[in-house]
């Protein structure tokens, strides 16, 4: 909510300068969100009077003027705006005057015409968007007058973010009412004299129950001059608030909604037929609304309408048949109260948002409709004429929301807040804000004003009491909390620890969205459809991810584009997958690799990383949790990745995940130079953790026993060494793979697996016939399981 | 008679010129070797006379030892010598860089988070998740924000057409722990929250911590008190905050904080309040009996204070020139 500050003082008008001023409403709640001049410096820009107008005698498009600018000789200014006329007032900027534009006026010839200043439009004194010519200022002010004391633009708007709990701050009156709260200073709502009607033209008014229309006042006015124009002085509050001045009917309704927070509208009496009724509309019914808009409604929505339908969605925007024009001499002004549940959402639902929705969902006060009348009346009255006709005053008693008198307990005041505050000062807290205080055993009940929708609970007059009273008055009292010991889990890795072995390993940790491209999110997880959102910010971020690695891609696409050659990234997170219609989050740790295996570097040739970088990486962080025989990767095809080098991970049994390069066709289809290698695993159960039992330590020396086994290409090694492993039995202490030799001396179609065992035993030095008889049941298992050839 | 004197002249010139440690060893052996000079002058001895004997033997003994320790200083010099020869020819550039794999570090926003976690840890605040995408029941009705609600337009919505939505802050989580545990509670609720907004100082997502106290005897005086406390451990420094009425559907009274900055500026951290008695009905805790209060603060908005980091939407960019500056 923008306002004029003196227009608010003009209300109430505390000894605070405009700062201090401005603090005191965002320490009340009204947060100020800016305070900033209404006009920019107009030094010897005056008000000047036309008194004569003579075409130029050397250019058809120009007029010279004799202008009154309140010195003894006239001055004479060539002006070129169309819309000058004599006898009428104008900025007149003199020489020396430096328009906000940077135009310096000086004393010049114009087609050979003296011209000793100049005419200026609103646009050129920095006080209009947009201008037809040279703003007419109306009788404001004596010649000579400087401009910024005639439009009183020493003045500042003060730009309120309002919370949607203070609805009755939607005006001069409801923010004039907190501040005179806040500083204790009288506060008196300037009287709205009644207007005596001069006519008896009525229109009918019908209210139906249960609609959401307990109120409507209205007023027919007839005789009013179309061609009259709203004054400066009015002109200016609305410009002020950040609103455009359109017609005196409208301005007017406009200035009542920011000075008393009633919401008017002013139709087109001619236009209207039959009468008023407030209803629900008909389904199937249609309005054009002012903005041209054309909205279909429904029995949700409540309308005026007159005899031929609806004229207006009621609280939100009235329609273009019967909008008040230039041609208009009657109208019929309505000021009405709106249930707030009625008109709640409406305005979003049809993208309406208008400055008398904002004022309805949040709730308008219910005894102020007259008094709106009233103003509005007397406001047009003065610029247009017209005779008033009866105030037109509908109510249903029974829905005008009555305020219910609210306890507040002294001691549960002093509970809250950890302070007791003087009884005295909470009843004149209270009562500073027109709230009804009576005096109770131990505490005060409380009677709201009817245009405070806030204050319903006890926990609502507390927020009343400590706004007005200081939040700074507050001690900072520490609190007594019991001490609980923490729980330091050894049943699961910590997340941080996860983190912790990537980042020492040359990865850099990256956020990014939940929400991604759905042409990624199909790419990366072949075929399943995410779940989409039904309004994204854009088609880029509209699908819940259902894998990390697409917003890993993106994210190492930009380094790549922004001239990092070597990536390493992880995140860890949420995927969002549907399982059997139920929405499951599972939380994961995911990376993406690509580039050399280490940092460029003198002492070690540079060389791209694969595959086994990355499971190192990997069997780093499942060290954390269990021994390396309990996390198994196979051999296994994942649409995105590449076949033959990708493998997935099992736990005891159990997927946890998978690691592999790019497939080539998502490599080709991202337009990557490399494939990256990827990884994501599922953190439940990666992390669970077996705890550690110590087995006793051998005081015996171990022997190593080097083998290589010839063996078919396509047998895992994994499988090798785990075979002779068993074989060898408990006193395998390790085994190492230290060579896989592939070429001269061995046959196509096999490999040479080069396997160390380590022996050990707790209880006793092992002889050489123990160790050879154990190297002779690992070659006889590995000869018997794999058709190995073994040199030892 | 002998001359000793000139043995002995004669054995440390040469040893003295001697550059390496086998010339050396030449020289010892020549004067003090089994058929060295000193030895055939000794065994020679007992050619004397009985009177002469004694002072020759001394003379010789003497000369021997005179001869043993220039070898031995020689022997010193030239071992020191060849020490720093091999040291010379084995010296590295120490300059150079270090081998091996290089190290990443953890997102801002990760270390703001665990930071603000470890602070609250520290004072029996237990760590609490839940889920992102959740329904309006605990995103907003039972935070006292019922249908239609002006409210709920403060929190621009993303929805699926199944009616959930992606869950714009993470008081839900707060809600079910109440609904399961009910009073005393004292916990933070860390987590990625989503609202439909995108601007230069929005991001559709971003990271909260909430924090909740219910308990019997809570009051704004200990609000105030644990969030001035905060905000110093955060910062490190002596912080001046500034508690300003606000509004919050789930709390009343509320406020939002600011915090004085080095430069004299009032800035925004965080919001907070008395947790609103309809939010402790609707989780079945009787508000007459426990009062608690609650906060929020943005994760990214504290980063951004604590780093001068200048642009929100630089956290979920992902460049490696942005992310490489906190490790």
């Amino acid at each position: 909510m923008k306002i004029s500050e003196t227009w608010l003082r003009e209300w109430v008008d505390p000894d605070l300068d405009s700062a201090a001023l401005a603090h005191r409403l965002t320490m009340l709640g009204l947060e100020v969100d800016s305070v900033a001049p209404v006009a920019p410096p107009l030094d010897s820009v005056v008000v000047g009077k036309v008194l004569d107008v003579v075409q130029h005698p050397n250019a058809d498009r120009l007029s010279v003027c004799s202008v009154d600018v309140g010195q003894a000789e006239s001055l004479s200014i060539v002006c070129g705006a169309p819309n000058v006329c004599a006898g009428e007032y104008y900025p007149a900027a003199l020489i020396g005057a430096v328009l906000p534009g940077g135009l310096k006026i000086k004393r010049s010839k114009l087609r050979g015409e003296v011209s000793e200043g100049m005419l200026c439009s609103g646009v050129e004194l920095g006080i209009a968007e947009t201008a037809e010519g040279i703003l007419p200022l109306g009788d404001v002010a004596a010649p000579g007058t400087p401009i910024t004391s005639a439009l009183n633009l020493e003045d500042r708007v003060i730009d309120i973010d309002l919370t949607p709990n203070r609805a009755d701050c939607f005006s001069v009156l409801g923010i004039a009412r907190d501040v005179a709260a806040s500083e204790r200073i009288a506060f008196t709502e300037p009287e709205v004299p009644v207007v005596m009607p001069v006519s008896d033209a009525a229109f009918p008014v019908e209210l139906r129950p249960a609609t959401g229309c307990a109120r409507f006042c209205g007023r027919v006015i007839d005789g009013i001059d179309p061609q009259a124009e709203t004054p400066m002085w009015l002109r200016e509050r609305l410009r002020r608030s950040g609103i455009r001045a359109i017609s005196p009917v409208v301005d007017v309704t406009n200035y009542v909604l920011l000075e008393l927070g009633q919401p008017m509208h002013g139709y087109d009496l001619g236009k209207l037929s039959g009468g008023i009724v407030a209803r629900r509309a008909e389904a199937g019914e249609m309005l054009v609304t002012l903005d041209g808009q054309e909205t279909a409604l429904d029995p949700d929505v409540l309308v005026i309408a007159d005899a031929n339908g609806p004229v207006s969605i009621a609280g939100i925007m009235g329609g273009e048949n019967t909008a008040v024009d230039e041609q208009t001499t009657a109208v019929f002004l309505e000021s009405a109260f709106f249930d707030r549940d009625v008109i709640a959402g409406r305005a979003r639902r049809f993208g309406l948002h208008t400055d008398a929705s904002v004022r309805f969902e949040r709730g308008v006060d219910p005894q102020n409709q007259a008094r709106a009348i009233e103003r509005a009346t007397a406001l047009l009255l003065d610029i247009a004429g017209g005779k008033p006709g009866p105030l037109i005053d509908e109510s249903l008693v029974d829905e005008i929301p009555v305020r219910a008198p609210v306890v507040l307990r002294r001691q549960r005041l002093a509970d809250v807040l950890g302070v007791d505050i003087d009884a005295a000062e909470v009843r004149e807290l209270l009562t500073g804000l027109q709230l009804e205080v009576t005096d109770i055993p131990d505490g005060w009940s409380v009677v709201a004003p009817s245009a405070r929708f806030d204050i319903e609970i006890e926990a609502d007059l507390i927020e009343e009491v400590v706004r007005l009273y200081g939040y700074d008055r507050i001690p900072s009292i520490p609190g007594m909390m019991p001490a609980t010991l923490g729980s330091v889990t050894e049943s699961a890795v910590p997340l941080e620890r996860l983190r912790a072995s990537l980042v020492a390993r040359g990865y850099q940790e990256a956020i990014t969205y939940s929400f991604v491209d759905p042409k990624l999110d199909a790419a990366f997880t072949a075929g399943t459809e995410g779940l989409a959102l039904s309004n994204p910010i854009s088609s880029e971020l509209s699908v819940m991810r259902q894998s990390l690695w697409p917003g890993l891609i993106s994210a190492l696409k930009r380094n790549l584009s922004r001239q990092h050659n070597r990536i390493r990234l992880f995140e860890s997170g949420v995927r969002f997958r549907l399982q059997d219609n139920e929405i499951k989050e599972e939380n994961v740790i995911s990376g993406v690799a690509c580039g050399a295996a280490l940092p460029e570097q003198w002492g070690d040739p540079s060389r791209a990383a694969d595959l086994f970088d990355i499971k190192a990486d990997l069997q780093g962080l499942f060290s954390l949790a269990g021994t390396a025989q309990e996390f198994k990767f196979d051999a296994a095809l994942h649409s995105s990745l590449r076949p033959g080098r990708s493998a997935q991970i099992s736990r005891d049994g159990v997927n946890i995940g998978w690691v592999g390069e790019l497939h080539p066709a998502l490599v080709k289809g991202l337009d990557l130079a490399t494939a990256p290698i990827l990884f994501e695993l599922a953190l439940k159960p990666m992390v669970a953790v077996k705890l550690a039992a110590f087995t006793p330590i051998s005081k015996f020396p171990a022997v190593r026993r080097d083998i290589a086994a010839i063996i078919a290409n396509e047998i895992p090694v994994h499988d090798i060494e785990q075979a002779a492993r068993e074989a060898a039995g408990a006193t395998c202490r390790d085994t190492v793979v230290f060579d896989i030799y592939v070429g001269k001396n061995i046959e196509t179609g096999s490999k040479s697996v080069a396997l160390g065992l380590i022996l050990q035993e707790t209880s006793r030095t092992l002889t050489e016939t123990d160790v050879d008889e154990i190297m002779h049941a690992v070659i006889d298992r590995l000869n018997r399981d794999f058709n190995a050839t073994i040199r030892e | 008679m002998l001359d000793v004197e000139e043995l002995i002249g004669r054995a440390c010139t040469e040893i003295d010129a001697c550059r390496d440690l086998p010339g050396l060893d030449d020289i010892r052996v020549r004067f003090l070797g089994k058929k060295g000079e000193l030895t055939t002058q000794l065994k020679q001895l007992g050619s004397l006379s009985a009177a002469e004997r004694p002072a020759a033997g001394q003379a010789i003994n003497q000369a021997k030892q005179t001869v043993q320790t220039a070898l031995q200083a020689r022997r010193d010099v030239l071992d020191g010598e060849k020490l720093a020869q091999e040291l010379a020819a084995g010296a590295v550039d120490v300059t150079l860089a270090g081998r091996g794999q290089g190290v990443g570090g953890l997102h801002p926003v990760t270390r703001t988070q665990e930071r603000i976690e470890g602070i609250f840890r520290a004072a029996g605040f237990s760590v609490r998740t839940g889920p992102e995408i959740e329904d309006e029941e605990h995103n907003f009705t039972a935070l006292n924000i019922p249908e239609n609600h002006p409210a709920r337009a403060m929190h621009d919505t993303f929805y699926f057409s199944t009616g959930k939505l992606l869950r714009t802050h993470t008081s839900p989580v707060q809600i079910r722990e109440m609904m399961n545990h009910g009073a005393p509670i004292r916990l933070i609720a860390p987590g990625r929250v989503y609202r439909c907004d995108s601007d230069q100082t929005h991001t559709p997502m971003f990271h909260q911590v909430e924090g909740l106290v219910v308990d019997r005897g809570v009051s704004f005086a200990h609000l105030k008190a644990v969030l001035h406390e905060f905000v110093e451990r955060f910062f490190e420094r002596e912080a001046e905050l500034r508690f300003r009425p606000s509004y919050f559907p789930f709390t009343e009274p509320s406020a939002e904080v600011d915090v004085l900055s080095e430069s004299g500026r009032w800035l925004e951290i965080l919001g907070c309040g008395m947790v609103h008695p309809n939010v402790l009905s609707n989780v079945g805790i009787d508000p007459e009996e426990f009062t608690g209060y609650a906060f929020g603060v943005g994760v990214e908005r504290l980063a951004m204070l604590r780093y001068g980091v200048d642009d929100l939407r630089l956290f979920f960019d992902n460049d490696l020139q942005f992310l490489q500056q906190f490790r």
